[in-house]
């Protein structure tokens, strides 16, 4: 029986291996993607009514899916595995952009945080899956459809909860209002980016696509966009969201604890 | 055919028709009766002697389901006879279930699955739901309860003639 490698589980073994560029742009689109499931994850058992428990659920574990198939990526540049990159990095050394790193809050602010984070990586991976970087783009081209439907359902929430009581109404103006800041970082570049011409997708160019996209949501709902200023951010440059710490703490303990187990 | 030369004489090593079907036979833990082959997961088979190569892709991201179906598909091709077997997994093109099979798409609907409807295509921000129809009675007016499932690949309907609870395997 041939022995087999969790970590080689997503890709081919035959990929060619990611420049420190490239690994350095993995690793932001891979933990946006894992902190967002992680927090996903602790919806289960508490959403407002069991099939959303079951639909955060899900959409965590598509995120899941994409983090492990990004990381393996990164970590192919210096040797390292997804495990290695997920349990063993502390804050400082994640790449996580601010908004994926926002508390859950009341489930308002969750549907904020995911209308925004999902018509952001729909933007994104519609747009890598013509990367001139064959791994990148099949990793995007799988992803896209997913992240798609997991936009379709905070569309779908954003209208009801915004057309719904006015308590369920005032919640969604709050959650606006507080997770806004965080939109901008989202969209800005980083030096990295000018050394990935046609590998990576240049944050500022996604802005126009999503704004579309939100702003239709927002006619729809009849709300406004909020006017707040945005936050300093930093996630992609090392600076951690100052939650990001807890976060870990509690993704990383097992796996500390006993090094090398496995479930 | 290949022959294989070893110290009890000559014995014909496994084909690769042999291959493709004892891989394509290989059920689908989730839904167990849909075979790889019927939901269009089973890429490419490749015999070199007695050693065999299996490229499957996931049908989403994250399923759980690629690990017990990698480790069936070893032990299967196994037992029929390749003394290696390699399964490698593939991202691109990624699946979509436009190639789930006619046959498995009944074999779905007699499972009290709804089957994927139409073919998938990329929509609008604002979603539009076609309509369902019910495995056991057949009918349209349908409801979708939730539009995530016990697994990733399905979501949950009820009929509204029939009044049944049931799964719909989305278009992906």
């Amino acid at each position: 029986m041939v022995e087999h490698e969790l970590a080689a589980e997503l890709l081919g073994d035959d990929a060619a291996p990611a420049s420190r560029d490239v690994a350095e742009y993995a690793l932001w689109l891979g933990d946006d993607a894992l902190i967002l499931s992680q927090q996903l994850m602790q919806w289960v058992a508490r959403a407002p009514e069991l099939e959303e428990d079951v639909a955060l659920a899900n959409i965590a574990l598509d995120q899941l899916g994409h983090a492990r198939s990004l990381l393996r990526y990164a970590g192919t540049a210096d040797g390292r595995s997804e495990d290695d990159l997920a349990f063993w990095r502390d804050d400082l050394q994640f790449r996580a952009a601010w908004l994926f790193c926002l508390p859950n809050g009341d489930f308002a602010h969750t549907i904020v945080r995911q209308l925004v984070a999902a018509s952001f990586q729909f933007a994104l991976y519609s747009a890598l899956q013509s990367s001139a970087d064959a791994t990148l783009a099949a990793i995007a081209a799988k992803a896209v459809k997913e992240v798609e439907y997991h936009r379709d359902h905070a569309v779908q929430w954003t209208l009801r909860l915004a057309g719904g009581t006015d308590e369920s109404r005032r919640r969604m103006l709050v959650a606006l209002r507080d997770t806004w800041p965080y939109v901008d970082e989202l969209f800005r570049d980083e030096p990295v980016i000018d050394r990935l011409e046609g590998i990576a997708v240049r944050p500022s160019a996604l802005r126009a696509e999503v704004d579309r996209v939100l702003d239709a949501v927002f006619t729809e709902a009849e709300l406004d966009r909020p006017e707040v200023a945005p936050s300093s951010g930093g996630g992609r440059r090392g600076i951690p969201f100052p939650a990001l710490g807890a976060i870990l703490a509690e993704m990383q303990v097992l796996a500390r604890a006993h090094p090398g187990v496995t479930w | 055919m290949v022959s294989v030369r070893d110290a009890a004489g000559i014995r014909p090593a496994p084909d690769l028709e042999t291959a493709r079907r004892t891989a394509g036979e290989v059920a689908d833990p989730e839904v167990p009766v849909l075979t790889i082959a019927d939901l269009g997961i089973l890429r490419d088979v490749a015999v070199d002697g007695d050693a065999v190569t299996v490229t499957l892709t996931p049908t989403y991201s994250g399923c759980p389901a690629v690990d017990a179906i990698r480790d069936d598909v070893v032990l299967a091709l196994t037992r029929a006879g390749f003394a290696r077997v390699d399964v490698r997994l593939t991202l691109a093109p990624a699946w979509t279930t436009d190639w789930m099979s006619e046959d498995g798409k009944a074999k779905l609907r007699a499972y009290g699955i709804a089957p994927p409807t139409g073919r998938a295509a990329v929509r609008g921000p604002i979603p539009v739901t076609l309509g369902v129809a019910c495995p056991r009675c057949g009918t349209l007016r349908t409801r979708e309860v939730s539009r995530f499932g016990s697994t990733a690949c399905k979501a949950l309907y009820e009929c509204q003639e029939c009044g049944e609870p049931f799964d719909h395997f989305k278009v992906h």
